[in-house]
């Protein structure tokens, strides 16, 4: 009991003092320098965090945002520069002292114990007394998710909670001894809409309450809309902040080109790549345009699934009855919440799952008694969305992971050997061909950064004689401009050959397909083409058919 | 046949299941803590057998089993500190000096065995039985069950300590989260590093108490190699046990049936080869695997060195 006494009163002497924008920082960063092998992260970094804002910090994937944040909650140590707490300088050696000064992280990546209940893991970590207790952390949980407007059952499995849920429990335990900074690393990459829209509600009622919210993202939208001030992070440096007044007096789409301006380089033109960055993002919209006429779908069936059954695993559901056909020349999107079913119809098509029912043909031909293997021999090809684990061997040097799937054939190799050479001249073209930023074609593939990683699986997929490419959530987790490579690379197949994108971001469907097919727990519930009214449309598919209880975990 | 439940026959069982399953449990119950703390404990042999060698130096001269169960304690948390300091500490593969350490363990002891009595085997006395009132009284289970040295029932005390501990302490959650996701321990300002050396610490002291029950009380004599694979045994346990302390507790009892068999079968009159019932346990550990091998759970993060920041 004393000790969620303490911890609540804390809070509240937290919340009696009027939140007022232009108080004294709460945390600063002076200079802050990190250097890893071959990279500088963080180069002499100065940023500040005041009571009851929102500042958002915005940069590519590599930029150093992430280190930046490692270093204020503990995780790495600066090289050089000095952090301050409410004006003393502090040292943060470890995730405890950063605790200790009131600096609560969440972690891009989950930090909840999945097999443990949502109170254990909230209590994880608080070692005063040796009797862990209940009652007091129930009341605490209570506190703070009044405080959120979040309801949790403190019972339940982490594990069996939807992603959303998890993230607020995550902010609840940032918050469990009375932070007084908020960081959020990256918080929306894996919510849904409606999840995402809770999480601005959370944040808004935080600031209400007086918290300092440091919010790290790379999607432009997200910054403007909820960044009180705005800092712009690029290869390490930090470029600029653009202060309340300049945030508040800008139009949105005013206060986007500025943001571009200061990510991609108007304002430092030197940096290469930015041009490049711009041509892509006009091509983008110019392509947009040209999309809306009907693109020439020849008749040749490329994939067709006939009434296709087959077994979910774990709690994701399986196919139900599934039929679908994609033709030639054709980028057919498959939209859905995450969880319905996206996993057993690519792995359906891909051959990893047996079906229980119905036909997958290729090109005409029934190739459901063919094997993995024989369907990427055919030019069926798969491009996973868990990159880090069936996408490749994150131990072996980029070149082998490109040739993953040909291991033991001619010409690249010979007899069961292995012929160097050939494998290390067709690698290096391809790196270069789908632009992939790696040191060198012997790189270890798992030290890239995740776009790079998915550029080295598309250079495997998309090349030796593919011609239907299944996509699984091809740009999910990736920055802005491979993001646009991207899909560039989907419309490209348009050109003699054909795509399945599953994707459960419906911008990017609404974008790249000429039709979407709307999967609903397992089920393919109608289908629309992009243009006016779509999104809503689909929206109302992958809700309409939905049982409470999923909709429910669509929600949360 | 009937003379197989004759009543002296059920009692030896027992008995022997008891001071036979004594040391697989208290290993075992090591084993558990260290798994749930994400460390993988192949020394466990090589920690009885020190344990049983400077458990039965102890108890030899000092004429104490208690005492003997102290430097089995210290014995055995001796060898574990490699494990602590090599695996928790450095980050070197724990299976790789786990099995080290078992290879040490069987080394030394063997040697200074040698260099101490040379060929002969010096005996113990029996010490430290307590009668328990009343209960004793009963006929076969009570002669069987509460005639037994007090560290089996301490023994048993622990087990339901350990319960209370995993589910109802902070220790306990710490440790759970360790073998769990360390880097959310990490996070949660606890250090992964000191968790888990505790855990291996206390490991090593009951896998020494283990060994030197076995030395003091099962054999009252050191024999090299005497532990003849009961450490991983213990692993075995531990692993069906899926981490629970009242499943070790029932499991290692009855592979202790199973090694102690045939004592029983002798004063039953049934003649089989020794060879055989000596398989009996190795046996029976196969079946277990095979039917309840995949039920089996094991720490996610098990067997992984935490280094902080790392990907």
């Amino acid at each position: 009991m004393s000790a969620a006494a303490h911890l609540s009163s804390e809070a509240a002497g937290a919340g009696q003092r009027p939140p007022s924008s232009g108080a004294a920082p709460v945390v600063e960063l002076i200079g802050i320098s990190k250097a890893f092998p071959g990279v500088v992260a963080n180069d002499d970094i100065s940023f500040d965090v005041r009571r009851g804002e929102v500042h958002c910090l915005l940069g590519e994937n590599g930029a150093g945002k992430s280190t930046l944040m490692g270093i204020l909650s503990g995780i790495q140590r600066p090289d050089a520069g000095q952090i301050r707490v409410d004006g003393e300088a502090v040292d943060i050696g470890s995730p405890r002292d950063a605790l200790e000064l009131g600096i609560g992280t969440v972690y891009q990546h989950s930090t909840l114990i999945p097999a443990l209940s949502v109170l254990d893991n909230l209590m994880l970590g608080d070692t005063h007394k040796l009797r862990l207790d209940n009652e007091g952390a129930r009341k605490r949980l209570e506190e703070i998710g009044s405080t959120l407007g979040v309801e949790v059952d403190p019972s339940a499995r982490a594990a069996d909670l939807a992603l959303g849920r998890q993230q607020q429990v995550e902010i609840v335990k940032a918050l469990w001894r009375g932070s007084r900074l908020l960081i959020l690393d990256e918080p929306t990459s894996m919510l849904t809409p409606q999840a995402v829209e809770e999480l601005y509600k959370v944040l808004s009622r935080l600031k209400e309450n007086g918290l300092a919210v440091i919010f790290i993202t790379h999607k432009l939208h997200e910054a403007a809309f909820l960044g009180d001030r705005i800092s712009v992070l690029r290869r390490g440096q930090l470029i600029g902040t653009l202060d309340e007044s300049a945030v508040k007096s800008a139009t949105p789409d005013q206060l986007e080109q500025r943001i571009v301006d200061m990510m991609f380089g108007d304002l430092a033109p030197s940096l290469a790549g930015a041009a490049e960055l711009k041509a892509d993002l006009g091509e983008a919209e110019q392509l947009e345009a040209v999309q809306a006429e009907p693109a020439p779908v020849s008749a040749d069936e490329a994939l067709t699934l006939e009434r296709v059954s087959v077994r979910g695993e774990g709690s994701e559901p399986g196919l139900d009855d599934v039929s679908l056909t994609l033709r030639m020349g054709e980028v057919l999107g498959v939209a859905g919440v995450d969880g319905n079913g996206q996993r057993a119809l690519a792995e359906a098509i891909s051959g990893q799952r047996k079906l229980q029912r119905g036909e997958v043909k290729f090109l005409g031909a029934p190739v459901g008694h063919v094997g993995v293997t024989g369907r990427q021999k055919l030019g069926l090809r798969y491009l996973t969305d868990d990159r880090l684990g069936e996408g490749l061997v994150p131990g072996l040097p980029v070149s082998m992971n490109i040739f993953l799937k040909l291991i033991g054939e001619a010409p690249f190799w010979r007899q069961g050997r292995i012929r160097k050479s050939a494998i290390d001249a067709r690698s290096k073209e391809l790196v270069e061909r789908f632009d992939v930023r790696t040191p060198s074609i012997d790189t270890r593939a798992g030290t890239l950064s995740g776009g790079n990683i998915q550029k080295v699986l598309l250079a495997r997929e998309l090349s030796f004689d593919s011609k239907v490419v299944v996509f699984h959530k091809p740009t999910y987790g990736l920055d802005l401009k491979t993001t646009q490579t991207v899909r560039q690379m989907i419309r490209d197949m348009r050109d003699g050959k054909a795509a399945l994108v599953i994707s459960t971001d419906l911008d990017e469907l609404l974008e790249v397909s000429d039709r979407i097919a709307v999967l609903s727990r397992g089920r393919i519930v109608g289908e629309v083409k992009p243009g006016p009214g779509a999104a809503e449309e689909v929206g109302r598919l992958m809700i309409g058919d939905v049982s409470l209880g999923a909709a429910e975990g669509a929600a949360a | 046949m009937s003379s197989i439940f004759h009543q002296t026959v059920l009692t030896a069982l027992i008995s022997g299941g008891i001071v036979a399953g004594v040391p697989l449990m208290l290993t075992a119950i090591g084993e558990t803590i260290s798994e749930r703390a994400g460390v993988l404990n192949l020394g466990l042999e090589g920690m009885m057998l020190v344990g049983a060698y400077v458990g039965f130096i102890g108890a030899y001269y000092g004429h104490s089993s208690w005492l003997g169960f102290a430097l089995g304690a210290i014995g055995g948390m001796l060898a574990c500190s490699f494990m602590i300091v090599l695996c928790v500490w450095l980050g070197l593969d724990q299976i790789v000096v786990g099995i080290a350490i078992t290879l040490a363990g069987e080394g030394i002891t063997s040697v200074l065995q040698q260099a101490q009595f040379g060929t002969s085997y010096p005996r113990l006395g029996a010490m430290g039985e307590v009668h328990i009132p009343l209960l004793h009284r009963i006929p076969v289970v009570g002669p069987a069950v509460f005639e037994q040295h007090l560290l089996v029932y301490l023994g048993v005390v622990l087990v339901f300590v350990l319960v209370w501990v995993f589910r109802h302490t902070n220790v306990g959650l710490n440790l759970r989260a360790a073998g769990e996701k360390p880097e959310a321990l990490d996070a949660a300002g606890v250090s992964v590093t000191g968790t888990r050396s505790y855990a291996v610490l206390c490991t090593g002291a009951l896998a020494g108490i283990g060994g030197a029950y076995l030395s003091i009380i099962g054999a009252g004599v050191f024999t090299p190699f005497m532990t003849q694979g009961q450490g991983y045994m213990a692993i075995v346990i531990c692993m069906l046990a899926r981490g629970r302390p009242a499943w070790v507790l029932v499991a290692s009892f009855l592979f202790g049936i199973c090694l102690s068999i045939t004592t029983a079968l002798q004063l039953a009159g049934i003649n089989i080869s020794t060879d055989l019932v000596n398989m009996l346990p190795f046996i029976a550990i196969m079946v277990a695997l095979v039917l309840f091998g995949r039920r089996s759970y094991l720490p996610p993060a098990l067997a992984i060195p935490y280094v902080r920041g790392a990907r």
